[in-house]
């Protein structure tokens, strides 16, 4: 049986997309040491003794749960409370999470869907492209995306619903009545932090009244679904589109205005 | 440090020492957060970055100290502006910490 080193067993575990924390003494005794952390708990390395390795590790496996990037502050042995800490040296600890990508789901295999998946990789989405229709949905149309399911959106919001979150993003291009009410009816019992309708205004309207007809009424539903999707930028390309889905994802996520910088002096970042 | 893999798996086939930098962290304004990373090969070649180019170089320069074992691992702070400070900071005008180490784990 090969060994592997915790550098070997972290950056495969990072690889496979799965969650992982890298626990690092910065500062203090074992400066350099380090702990490779799953939400399982400690799979390679050591702090220097078995205390600080196992409250660190508790703690990191909640900073990993959050996805959080921290550094902590510890006594030699782990000591983590004030009055522990008064008479010893402590311990700085960098708690780095590396959590799965976030999911962006794009259902309707058109140009804009090609474009979208494009910017999406950039910004480190696992992008997974939907349409029912078989001759549309093929890997060679869209080679950037990590996954092409030919399937109708109600199927693959029972199937798989349940692993959207806060993060991930659901984005509905169709323009396709059969296709993009039961995917906004999907979209909507999710917990995805962003649900986008691709459509002119005039669309919009009517898809509003078909929503109405499903039951999708509720101002909580209605102000989840960005219809028509995308920012104010003027675009028209499938490329220039993309940038504005994107850009309102972004700002959905910060809870951002998208005006320009120029226009307000609050901070940046 | 995903991005890193790739080059460090060659790097380290090749036999070669690398040293890792990453930032742990960052006050006021700065162009990469907590875990932007980069890393040095024992050449001074250079994979990633940890700002938006304003450090890197004093980075490398400090990653081949500690490589070369003139330094232990340790936080470098690029920003003061006391006597004791590096001379190299943000354009931002942010605060730095990066923690430097041998990639020998």
């Amino acid at each position: 049986m090969v060994v592997m080193n915790p550098y070997d067993i972290f950056s495969s575990l990072v690889r496979d997309n799965s969650p992982v924390a890298l626990v690092t003494i910065i500062e203090g005794p074992g400066v350099g040491a380090l702990l490779v952390v799953t939400p399982q708990g400690v799979v390679a390395g050591t702090l220097g003794n078995a205390e600080i390795d196992r409250v660190v590790s508790r703690d990191a496996v909640g900073e990993l749960e959050a996805g959080r990037t921290i550094v902590r502050h510890y006594g030699p042995h782990g000591e983590s409370t004030p009055e522990d800490l008064n008479d010893t040296q402590t311990v700085r600890v960098f708690i780095e999470s590396f959590s799965p990508p976030p999911l962006m789901w794009i259902f309707g295999a058109v140009d804009f869907t090609a474009a979208l998946a494009r910017v999406a990789k950039i910004l480190g989405y696992h992008v997974t492209v939907c349409d029912a229709r078989e001759i549309f949905a093929t890997r060679r149309r869209f080679p950037m995306a990590d996954e092409v399911r030919v399937t109708w959106p109600t199927p693959m919001f029972e199937e798989r619903g349940m692993r959207l979150g806060p993060r991930d993003a659901v984005c509905i291009l169709t323009h396709d009545p059969k296709f993009d009410v039961p995917a906004i009816q999907g979209a909507l019992a999710t917990k995805a932090g962003y649900i986008g309708v691709m459509g002119s205004r005039k669309t919009h309207a009517k898809r509003l009244e078909r929503m109405a007809e499903v039951g999708i009424t509720s101002a909580a539903d209605l102000a989840r679904v960005h219809s028509p999707i995308g920012l104010d930028l003027g675009g028209r390309t499938p490329e220039e589109t993309a940038i504005s889905i994107v850009g309102e994802i972004i700002a959905t996520r910060t809870g951002r205005q998208a005006s320009p910088l120029s226009s307000s002096d609050g901070a940046i970042h | 440090m995903r991005e890193l893999f790739d080059d460090i798996d060659r790097w380290r086939t090749a036999g070669k020492r690398i040293a890792l930098a990453r930032v742990v962290n960052i006050q006021g304004s700065g162009p990469r957060g907590a875990g932007a990373a980069m890393a040095v090969n024992e050449d001074g070649e250079v994979i990633g970055s940890v700002s938006g180019g304003c450090v890197e170089s004093a980075v490398v320069t400090e990653a081949l100290a500690i490589l070369a074992g003139e330094q232990p691992s340790r936080v470098v702070t690029f920003g003061y502006s006391d006597d004791d400070a590096f001379a190299v900071g943000l354009t931002c005008g942010g605060i730095i910490h990066l923690f430097i180490q041998p990639l020998e784990w």
